[in-house]
Order: structure tokens, then sequence, then C-alpha cells
């Protein structure tokens, strides 16, 4: 068993069970952190597929950034009065999993049919080249350069937005 | 054994399968939020995903977008349910319905 192999099913089993005792927990801030722990399992993912700027952009945005503002606003609102979230119609929880799992065996119909390891074999060297910094910003900067800024003038819109709502009460 | 295309693409369908559950079984908004980054990273994940095999870093260009928008729609979102929250003294989707007709 290569060392490839391992990383992969250390990572994906760790993100698939966080994933599924995530959404399963009665006390959000245990979501939370499991969420956490999924975002850095992800991140371990990417490194196995030679991603090291966007694993390190996934520990940081996701991991730190935009998970702290989660944590803070579940800490910020009263948690007593999250007790009867999960009392409702048993009916609704089993039409979502029971959806979810004909989506989910149509998907892997899907992958498996269209089988695209047929056509796609791996290249390390071009693989490892592509995922570097420079490859991702030389894109960034020339070809994709109208969306990057489009991108920061959404983040600033965001966070006069966010300023606005937070701020005064709508009444 | 070696690892394909597959694995990867089947563990990011079950991971944003799992956030539909998420969003469809939860009545707490911020746990929905959440399940909503969930999809969205499986998403990442698919996207980072071809684009190491395929050798092409167009892909994870566009992961980085997605990141800009997740943390900008998780900045406002939040401020919307801290708004609600200040109005109605509650989280919880079953009561917040004062646009149903």
């Amino acid at each position: 068993m290569n060392i490839e192999v391992f990383l992969f099913f250390l990572f994906g089993i760790v993100a698939a069970v966080t994933a599924v005792i995530m959404i399963t927990r009665r006390n959000p801030v245990i979501s939370a952190l499991f969420l956490i722990l999924n975002f850095a399992s992800l991140a371990g993912l990417y490194i196995t597929l030679n991603a090291q700027f966007i694993a390190v952009t996934q520990i940081i945005v996701y991991a730190g950034a935009i998970m702290i503002l989660f944590l803070f606003v579940l800490m910020l609102l009263r948690p007593e009065s999250q007790k009867k979230f999960f009392e409702l119609n048993p009916k609704t929880k089993i039409f979502a999993i029971i959806v979810a799992f004909i989506v989910f065996a149509q998907l892997v119909y899907m992958i498996f049919f269209a089988s695209p390891s047929a056509n796609i074999s791996k290249d390390v060297s071009k693989s490892v080249e592509a995922g570097t910094i420079e490859a991702i910003g030389r894109e960034l900067f020339t070809n994709y350069v109208v969306p990057f800024e489009a991108a920061g003038f959404l983040l600033l819109a965001a966070t006069i937005g966010a300023l606005v709502l937070a701020k005064k009460k709508f009444d | 054994m070696t690892i394909t295309i597959e694995y990867y693409l089947i563990l990011s369908a079950f991971m944003f399968l799992v956030g539909v559950v998420g969003v469809l079984i939860n009545r707490n908004a911020i746990v929905v939020f959440m399940s909503i980054e969930l999809m969205l990273n499986s998403a990442n994940l698919t996207l980072v995903t071809f684009s190491s095999f395929l050798g092409n870093s167009i892909g994870q260009l566009f992961v980085f977008f997605v990141m800009t928008v997740a943390a900008a729609e998780a900045a406002v979102g939040l401020a919307i349910i801290i708004a609600i929250f200040r109005n109605k003294l509650t989280v919880n989707i079953d009561e917040i319905n004062i646009l149903k007709w």
C-alpha cells in the first residue's frame, strides 16, 4: 500500500465521517468544530492532488476566517433557544434521506458509466506544475484579471453590506 | 492499487449530498449555512480534482473565486441572521416566516 492510497483513504474517511457528524449534532458549536475538521482534511486531500496553494488557502480562509466568524455568531446568540430544533416531523427526515440517496445513486452510476479514468491519466509533473502559486498567479493576473477585480469589488460590497445590516435595527 | 479520478468524484458527490440532507433536516439557520459551506467545498473538491488530473490550473483559479464568494456570502448571511435574531429572538427557520403569505 503506497503513501498516496493511504493518505487518500485517511483524509477521505475523515472528511466523510465528519460531514455526517456535522449535520446530526444537536449542539451547533460541536457541528461547527466538526466542520473545521472536515475543512482541514479537505486541505490534506488538496495536498494529495498537488494543489499546494489551494490547500493553504483552504486552511487560512475556510478553517481560519469563515469558521471563526460562524463560531463567533453562534456564541453571540442565545444557546438555550436551540433545544427543540430536532423535534421535527420524522417524515421530513426520511424523505430527505431517501431523496439524497436516489441522487447519490444517480451520480455514482453516471461517474462509473462515463468512467473518466479511461480518458484521463494523471501526469504528475504537469499536475505539480499546475498547482503552484506561480501558475495560478500568472493566469489570475493575465487572462482572468477582470474576474479578479470583480471578486475584489464583491468583497468590498459584502463588507459594507454586513456592516450596514448588523448595525441598525430594521423596524 | 492506484487512486483514480472516480474516488475523488464519489467522495465529492457524497459530501454534497450530506450537505443537502443537512439543509433539509436542520432547523437552525446557522447550521443550514454551514451545510451550504459543505456543499460549496465538495464542488471545490471536484474542481481541484479535474484541474490536477488534467494538468490545467484554471480549475484551481475557479476554486479561488468560489472561496471569495463563500466568504462574502458568510459575512452577509451571518449579518442577516443577527438582524433577524434582534427582531424575532430566534434563529429557527420554522419561526422565521414573515415573508410567507
